[in-house]
């Protein structure tokens, strides 16, 4: 399996900041001033989008690239698909590659579903003929079959997004690149979506995943590359990769480093030290906090987050109406949360910040701090506990909606 | 060049279907449809008939109806080269989304542009053949210098086109200058009149890559004459040169459409 289809060797992309200048009049002073510049540096109003970015795919590999906004994810998939050029670096690509950077460009608005269909496909790299035969097969998972001599400006953007999408997943290519399609279209979609994507990689296509959607790319890729403001932060298995996405959440943001720091945290149910709940049960999160210099205005942040990481929970010793507190270097602060977890089952990791409101810096975080087992004994999915009960009546529904069983 | 063709013509399915784009949407949702193709050409062949009688009237000469003919058969390739370079100019611009998302090779919209008007004016030329037929000049053997004339003028615009697309792209005043050119480029272009008429001055409307063309259309299919060879060439010669430079500026500067646009 060292078969490499898709190489990018220390791969750096430069962009300006602002207008770039886009008339005759602001060229000539740009020219002039192009003389008296050395190339290769930054210039005031550069900065690189990506730097020192180096990886390698394998044929009939699912490879992810996470990050948040801005990260470059969308600036490595142009370089990859051949929009742009890198400034410095080289990529090599060893195959055919079809990268849908969005769902349903080149659609136009004036026609319809079925000319739209023929227009993508040949966009996208799909001969005629192989539209002609793969058309019903679209039009199928589309769900559109109803619409689909009507312009496309009538459809819903949900419809817009299907009909993208459909015509994208059924593109013959040796490496398929996808920016951020699962978020289209409603659940039921999305899981069709992801269904299909599962099927063109078990077929051995290579497909790149570029989202923020970490479900999704948990749920698609096995190795994945974490960007952080245009370089690598992380790159690996998924598990790891999520990892420090969650990490990232706060490191990126302002740090003041080395004033507070988080001693310990620990977990407890009512008979003490424990990870295991039954749903609805008690909880308590010890935080031991030492200040290292001078600081005020802190709060204790806690957020508890699933294992796609999404935020469950959130609350802090501010929201709960205690005061800021301070610190002083040697000094130390604790408290204690207590929590009902009413949670579905699962495990949530808690993640514990120190954090100043005011200021929005982070002084320590701690991730995960703990991670909860959360059992409710029934079959349940999602991340609350309504505590679900059934009734099952053979026959007629009650006359009346007051009318509750046992009342 | 040779590679730039083998690389178009691997795509001539999307240049097909961007083409069949631009053909198809320019006449969904217009009542007249296609007549569109030919009341463009009309409108010009008109604006030519009054200026034609107005000299004649003021040379207090007849006006002839074979000068119909010579307006007519300059006219509509010249409504060709005006709508297909304005369109080539804009197509870059007006293809964002693409040339932003979609990786393939983006000559092929200024040349999808050129064929999408090529249609029309191809359209527009069964009217005029009737035209033709009606005042009379009559046929000649000649007339095969005609479909390489408008050969050249097709190579002519898709060079011009290919170069003015992408500079747009980067400037926006080229655009509106081309805009500017097109619209005075009647008076300095042999559409309304003959070179002949400014003696001596004649050759430097020549110059004009265009006006040898039209000119040759002229002695071609109406005059039953041969062309200018020493004009044409000069006029093939540069659309050569054009469609080179043009092309290969195009293809450098491509990789920079996706940031600049």
């Amino acid at each position: 399996m060292s078969d490499v289809v898709l190489t990018f060797d220390d791969v750096h992309k430069k962009f300006k900041r602002g207008e770039i200048h886009d008339s005759l009049r602001d060229l000539l002073p740009a020219l002039t001033g192009r003389f008296l510049r050395r190339t290769g540096n930054l210039e005031s109003r550069e900065f690189w989008a990506l730097k020192e970015i180096s990886f390698e795919i394998t044929r009939g590999e699912a490879f992810g690239i996470v990050g948040h906004n801005g990260a470059g994810k969308s600036t490595i998939l142009k370089l990859l698909s051949g929009i742009m050029r890198p400034t410095k670096g080289t990529i090599d690509v060893n195959g055919s590659l079809s990268a849908l950077i969005e769902v349903g460009a080149g659609f136009h608005p004036d026609l319809t579903g079925r000319e739209n269909i023929y227009l993508n496909g040949t966009i996208l790299g799909m001969a005629r003929r192989e539209i002609e035969l793969r058309f019903d097969e679209i039009v199928e998972f589309s769900g559109l079959s109803d619409f689909i001599d009507t312009p496309v400006k009538r459809y819903s953007s949900g419809m817009y997004a299907r009909l993208g999408f459909a015509v994208a997943a059924h593109v013959d290519a040796e490496i398929l690149v996808v920016d951020e399609v699962l978020s289209v279209g409603d659940h039921m979609f999305q899981k069709k979506c992801l269904d299909r994507m599962n099927t063109v990689i078990q077929n051995g296509t290579t497909v790149v995943f570029v989202s923020h959607n970490l479900q999704a790319v948990a749920d698609l890729c096995g190795r994945s590359l974490l960007l952080d403001r245009g370089q690598m932060m992380s790159i690996g298995p998924i598990e790891e990769v999520i990892q420090s996405y969650m990490g990232l959440s706060y490191a990126s943001r302002n740090r003041e480093g080395h004033k507070a720091r988080i001693v310990s945290v620990s977990l407890r149910g009512e008979d003490g030290a424990n990870m295991r709940f039954d749903s609805g049960e008690r909880a308590w999160i010890d935080v031991e906090l030492e200040g290292l210099a001078d600081c005020e205005g802190l709060a204790v942040v806690l957020d508890m987050l699933d294992r796609s990481g999404y935020n469950v929970f959130n609350t802090s010793t501010e929201r709960l109406g205690e005061e800021p507190f301070s610190l002083r270097s040697g000094s130390t602060y604790s408290c204690s949360f207590q929590l009902d977890l009413n949670l579905a089952n699962g495990a949530y990791d808690i993640e514990i910040t120190v954090y100043n409101y005011g200021t929005e810096y982070v002084f320590d975080t701690m991730n995960p701090a703990a991670t909860v087992y959360v059992n409710t004994g029934v079959e349940v999915r999602g991340v609350a506990n309504c505590k679900p009960k059934v009734t099952v009546r053979h026959g007629a529904a009650p006359a009346s909606p007051m009318e509750t069983p046992g009342a | 060049m040779l590679e730039h063709l083998k690389t178009l013509f691997r795509y001539r399915e999307l240049l097909y279907m961007i083409t069949w784009r631009e053909v198809r949407i320019k006449y969904k949702q217009s009542m007249m449809g296609f007549l569109w193709a030919i009341f463009m050409p009309l409108i010009i062949v008109a604006a030519g008939i009054l200026v034609k009688y107005a000299m004649a009237h003021v040379a207090q000469k007849p006006f002839l109806l074979s000068e119909v003919a010579t307006i007519s058969v300059k006219a509509v390739p010249w409504a060709f080269f005006v709508s297909a370079l304005r369109f080539a100019t804009n197509s870059l611009i007006a293809n964002t989304n693409l040339v932003t998302k979609i990786s393939f090779p983006k000559e092929i919209f200024p040349v999808a542009s050129v064929a999408s008007q090529l249609i029309d004016f191809l359209v527009a030329s069964v009217a005029l053949t009737v035209i033709l037929l009606v005042s009379g000049v009559g046929l000649s053997l000649q007339v095969l210098w005609a479909p390489l004339l408008i050969a050249l003028l097709v190579l002519f615009t898709v060079g011009l086109g290919t170069v003015l697309s992408a500079a747009s792209l980067f400037f926006r005043d080229v655009k509106y200058l081309t805009e500017v050119v097109l619209t005075f480029a009647i008076f300095f272009t042999p559409v309304f009149y003959e070179v002949e008429m400014f003696g001596k001055w004649g050759t430097v409307l020549l110059l004009n890559p265009v006006a040898p063309i039209l000119e040759g259309l002229n002695d071609t299919v109406v005059l039953h004459e041969s062309p200018d060879f020493l004009w044409v060439g000069y006029s093939a010669a540069v659309s050569v040169i054009l469609l080179t430079a043009g092309y290969s500026f195009f293809k450098k500067a491509e990789p920079m459409f996706a940031e600049s646009i």
